[in-house]
């Protein structure tokens, strides 16, 4: 079986994907991430996941361009640029 | 995607996942140089394992063991990688003991003394981490992710390696000549270990960006890098055409080509009786993985 491993490297980081071991269950699995990703105090906590449990997603359409939920959905410089103009043009 | 586009993507920098589409060639090419790669770290390590039981302090003895283990830690990364590749490990095992599948040369070398198996953790460590350096960027991702891991183990190994040098080199006459005559011995391997000077654009591994350098670019650097090091320590490199030129290009005697195929191909000194072990510890555990598979499953 094919475990794949995440690992975080101190507490409070978030778990990054380290690789996979081969093993024949998961008590093995455990083992083998163990020394494979953790033998030299590089991680202090592992994931230990069988690859089968991994549920990937890769399709992302965006077929009517949504920019209002992005931060570069927004350009502000030339509104901006008029509201000064026309605040200034008000004041005495 | 076609061949001619996956080919266009990969040379423009792009990089691609197991479940991804491949042409059949560029997967035969990538497990080929993959295979040889978790090869050579595999038998890499008994021309150091045979020096555990004779390491000079308990330090250097578990300094060592700890490289030996580390070594063996990369074969398994890279076998995973080929196994998702399509070839299972045992199958790359099997072509191993059988003679079918290289490993690289300077694992085909004895390990006569100590000196040995300082140059070879500083200077054979030092030339494979510059060809490892350049699969950073491998167009296969998974094998470039798992070379980060790789060349932060390899850089403790040449500090140990220039460690077991330099306290060779503080110590008596004979122990500095211990060194000398270890350089002298190593010297030819390690300039045939990158391959024959051709060009990037003619080497199928650079054309579909397996690697992300021509060997004479890894040589020049692995001399740039190395050369001074060895002078700056006495010691003198058997090659009188040796020198680096104005344009900061290095002259060297061409490396014996002939020897590195040789060699490659099953002939080299401590081939046989290095495989000849691999078989022996193959059989001499299958008992092992007997129970443990039948047990889990």
């Amino acid at each position: 079986m094919i475990f794949e491993v995440f690992r975080q490297e101190k507490k409070g980081a978030a778990f990054t994907h380290a690789g996979s071991v081969a093993a024949p269950d998961a008590v093995f699995a455990e083992a083998f991430a163990h020394e494979q990703y953790g033998r030299r105090h590089e991680s202090v906590a592992l994931w230990v996941v069988p690859r089968d449990a991994v549920r990937e997603v890769t399709d992302f359409p965006d077929e009517l361009s949504k920019t209002y939920h992005r931060v570069d959905g927004y350009s502000l410089k030339a509104k901006l640029k008029e509201a000064r103009e026309r605040a200034g043009a008000a004041s005495p | 995607m076609d061949e001619q586009a996956f080919l266009e993507y990969v040379q423009s920098g792009g990089q691609v996942e197991t479940g991804d589409w491949m042409p059949d060639e560029y997967r035969t090419k990538l497990v080929k140089f993959i295979e040889m790669h978790g090869n050579s770290e595999l038998m890499g390590v008994l021309p150091e394992r045979e020096w555990i039981l004779r390491a000079p302090t308990l330090q250097r003895k578990l300094a060592l063991t700890a490289k030996v283990q580390d070594e063996v830690g990369h074969a398994q990364l890279i076998y995973r990688v080929v196994e998702d590749l399509g070839k299972p490990r045992a199958r790359c095992l099997e072509d191993l003991v059988s003679g079918k599948a290289k490993f690289h040369n300077v694992f085909h070398y004895p390990t006569k003394t100590w000196g040995d198996v300082g140059v070879i953790a500083w200077l054979v460590d030092a030339a494979a981490i510059i060809s490892q350096k350049a699969l950073l960027k491998c167009s296969y991702a998974p094998y470039a992710r798992i070379m980060k891991k790789i060349c932060w183990e390899e850089s403790f190994h040449i500090l140990h390696g220039r460690d077991v040098i330099l306290t060779l080199m503080n110590g008596t006459d004979e122990q500095r000549e211990l060194v000398q005559e270890a350089v002298t011995r190593w010297w030819g391997p390690l300039m045939q270990f990158h391959g024959n000077p051709i060009a990037a654009e003619d080497d199928p591994m650079f054309v579909w960006r397996i690697k992300s350098q021509g060997n004479e670019e890894a040589r020049q650097q692995f001399l740039d890098g190395y050369v001074p090091q060895i002078w700056e320590l006495g010691l003198t490199v058997p090659d009188p055409k040796l020198r680096k030129r104005d344009k900061g290009v290095w002259e060297y005697t061409e490396p014996d080509w002939d020897e590195l195929k040789h060699v490659v191909t099953g002939h080299g000194p401590k081939t046989q009786e290095r495989l000849d072990l691999r078989r022996h510890m193959l059989d001499q555990e299958a008992w092992v993985r007997s129970v443990v598979l039948a047990e889990a499953a």
